[in-house]
């Protein structure tokens, strides 16, 4: 009798660890924890508009993957949103909004409103439970005057005069918490921001490199790209590398007489073709 | 239902699992704690501060707990953490004292060495794998030298111009990291204090609006009675914020 054992296997799929991997689980052990990278964002407002700031460092794990990205994402000519949590989730939700912003804006004329932004972010990270792991801070100005909102990952908003979010939240929070009053001059708005982001970059391993700020007021946006540079390269040498001879310490010195033995080899290669061409020729 | 069981196997079982069910003589986890201390020198000394909540879990249990002591004549100490573990802590360091008086030789402890006794104790219980559930801030002045130092429930231990235990590790050290100077006055040290412990009121959750204010000098120290700082709730915001953008808070 063919036991089932002896049968050749078919082409098709394997699922051969799917009762490994449940047996895993079983056990108890666990999948392991997506990464999250470490970001301050903050915006706040004040008396004509929004400021939003962000750090520029981008990490995988304990390690710096990118020094200067951008993290505050374009939504509409009047609307930005500054995003932490898993890169590509941010960046995949803020190019989709913006682009569903967009279409809105030709279908209705009008300038985009931040609320829209808003509604149409929360609807499709609760749709997706969580597992679209991005934490926005989202500001702008439209006709009913600037406004400013924190998405959680969830799909939860809240709306505040000033907000901050990523692992070096608590730190600028602090520096919001003690500083922030109401109807704050742009020039002093643009100076708490880039002091909160400054506090996250330095009091929070996950933050660092520069401030990047952006600034909504009705009818302009600037995006200060690069607004602070707190962490700059000062031990460049200006000559590059050079090594003087002397520099390195001589261990040991060993001649070897490499001209000889080529010469040996040619003179034996041109033997061989000899011999080789009078065999040839027998 | 455990002993029940051994019951019918027979008494040597009986002895084994009672002595599993009741002696788990290690601290596991902490039941009443106490939430952020914060630290600075300041040009005449040290001074410490806490709020005087004693947390049991997410309860709010008592509300007059005081977290900064005395130790001897030139030591302040504050403890975050459980707060039963404090006053055992306590009676280790006053007997310490006691003992040093004892020698009546001219000589007293000062922080330095209250600080090294109390990490001895720690890290040690920590090797046994029962700790005391706190993190500690030690300050003292003695003969004109300020000092300033932490150490926690595993064995950790520093000093500092400014300290933090807990929360105010996050919200308060960023303030004081840009802030502290080496010349405050009482006065400014007190207005820098009273900044982080109004970002620690906002942003932890179990701090409370009482908090304590403890000073050292050469000349003595001084724990000053409890007492609340002003908040601020009025922006124009926090009205009615789902106006413009229904279903957000």
């Amino acid at each position: 009798m063919v036991k089932m054992t002896d049968l050749p296997t078919k082409g098709g799929f394997s699922f051969d660890l799917c009762t490994r991997n449940q047996m895993l689980l079983d056990k108890g052990v666990q999948m392991p924890p997506f990464r999250k990278t470490g970001t301050t964002i903050v915006g706040l407002v004040f008396q004509d508009g929004v400021v939003l700031g962000a750090d520029t460092r981008a990490t995988e794990g304990p390690i710096v993957a990118d020094k200067n990205c951008e993290k505050i994402h374009f939504m509409a000519p009047n609307i930005y949103c500054c995003g932490a949590g898993t890169a590509a989730d941010t960046e995949a939700v803020t190019d989709m909004v913006s682009s569903q912003l967009q279409l809105h804006r030709y279908a209705t004329g009008r300038e985009s409103r931040v609320v829209t932004a808003l509604t149409l972010l929360k609807s499709h990270l609760f749709s997706y439970q969580g597992h679209v792991s991005a934490a926005l801070v989202l500001g702008g100005v439209d006709v009913t005057g600037p406004h400013l909102h924190t998405v959680y990952p969830h799909g939860s908003t809240d709306t505040l005069p000033f907000a901050t979010m990523g692992s070096g939240s608590l730190a600028a929070m602090s520096v919001f918490e003690s500083k922030y009053r109401e109807g704050l001059t742009r020039e002093e708005g643009i100076e708490l921001v880039a002091e909160a982001i400054c506090a996250g970059i330095f009091n929070d391993l996950g933050s660092g490199s520069n401030v990047d700020v952006c600034v909504i007021t009705k009818g302009q946006t600037e995006y200060l790209r690069n607004y602070q540079l707190p962490n700059p390269r000062t031990y460049i040498s200006s000559k590059g590398y050079s090594f003087v001879k002397g520099q390195t310490a001589v261990v040991v010195t060993k001649l070897v007489h490499v001209e000889a033995i080529f010469q040996l080899r040619v003179d034996e290669w041109q033997y061989r073709i000899n011999w080789g061409l009078v065999q040839c020729l027998c | 239902m455990e002993l029940q069981r051994s019951m019918v196997d027979g008494s040597v079982s009986m002895k084994d699992s009672a002595k599993s069910e009741i002696s788990s003589e290690r601290t596991l986890y902490p039941y009443v704690t106490g939430t952020s201390i914060i630290g600075i020198k300041y040009k005449d000394g040290v001074i410490l501060a806490s709020d005087t909540a004693g947390s049991y879990g997410s309860t709010l249990r008592y509300k007059s707990v005081e977290r900064i002591k005395q130790v001897g004549d030139h030591t302040l100490i504050g403890a975050s953490g459980e707060i039963s573990d404090f006053q055992e802590i306590m009676r280790y360091l006053d007997e310490l004292i006691l003992y040093d008086k004892m020698w009546d030789d001219g000589n007293s402890l000062g922080p330095k060495e209250v600080h090294n006794y109390l990490n001895r104790i720690m890290y040690n219980r920590r090797n046994k794998f029962n700790p005391l559930w706190n993190s500690l801030v030690l300050g003292g002045v003695k003969k004109g030298q300020k000092y300033l130092g932490t150490v926690n429930m595993i064995g950790t231990h520093y000093e500092d111009d400014h300290l933090a235990t807990g929360f105010g590790n996050h919200l308060a050290r960023p303030i004081l990291r840009s802030e502290w100077r080496e010349d405050l006055t009482f006065e400014e040290a007190v207005k820098l204090i009273e900044k982080c412990l109004l970002v620690l009121l906002y942003r932890d959750r179990s701090s409370i609006n009482k908090f304590q204010i403890a000073r050292i000098t050469d000349e003595g120290t001084t724990i000053y009675p409890p007492y609340a700082l002003k908040t601020f709730w009025g922006f124009s915001h926090f009205q009615n914020p789902s106006k413009g953008a229904a279903g957000t808070w």
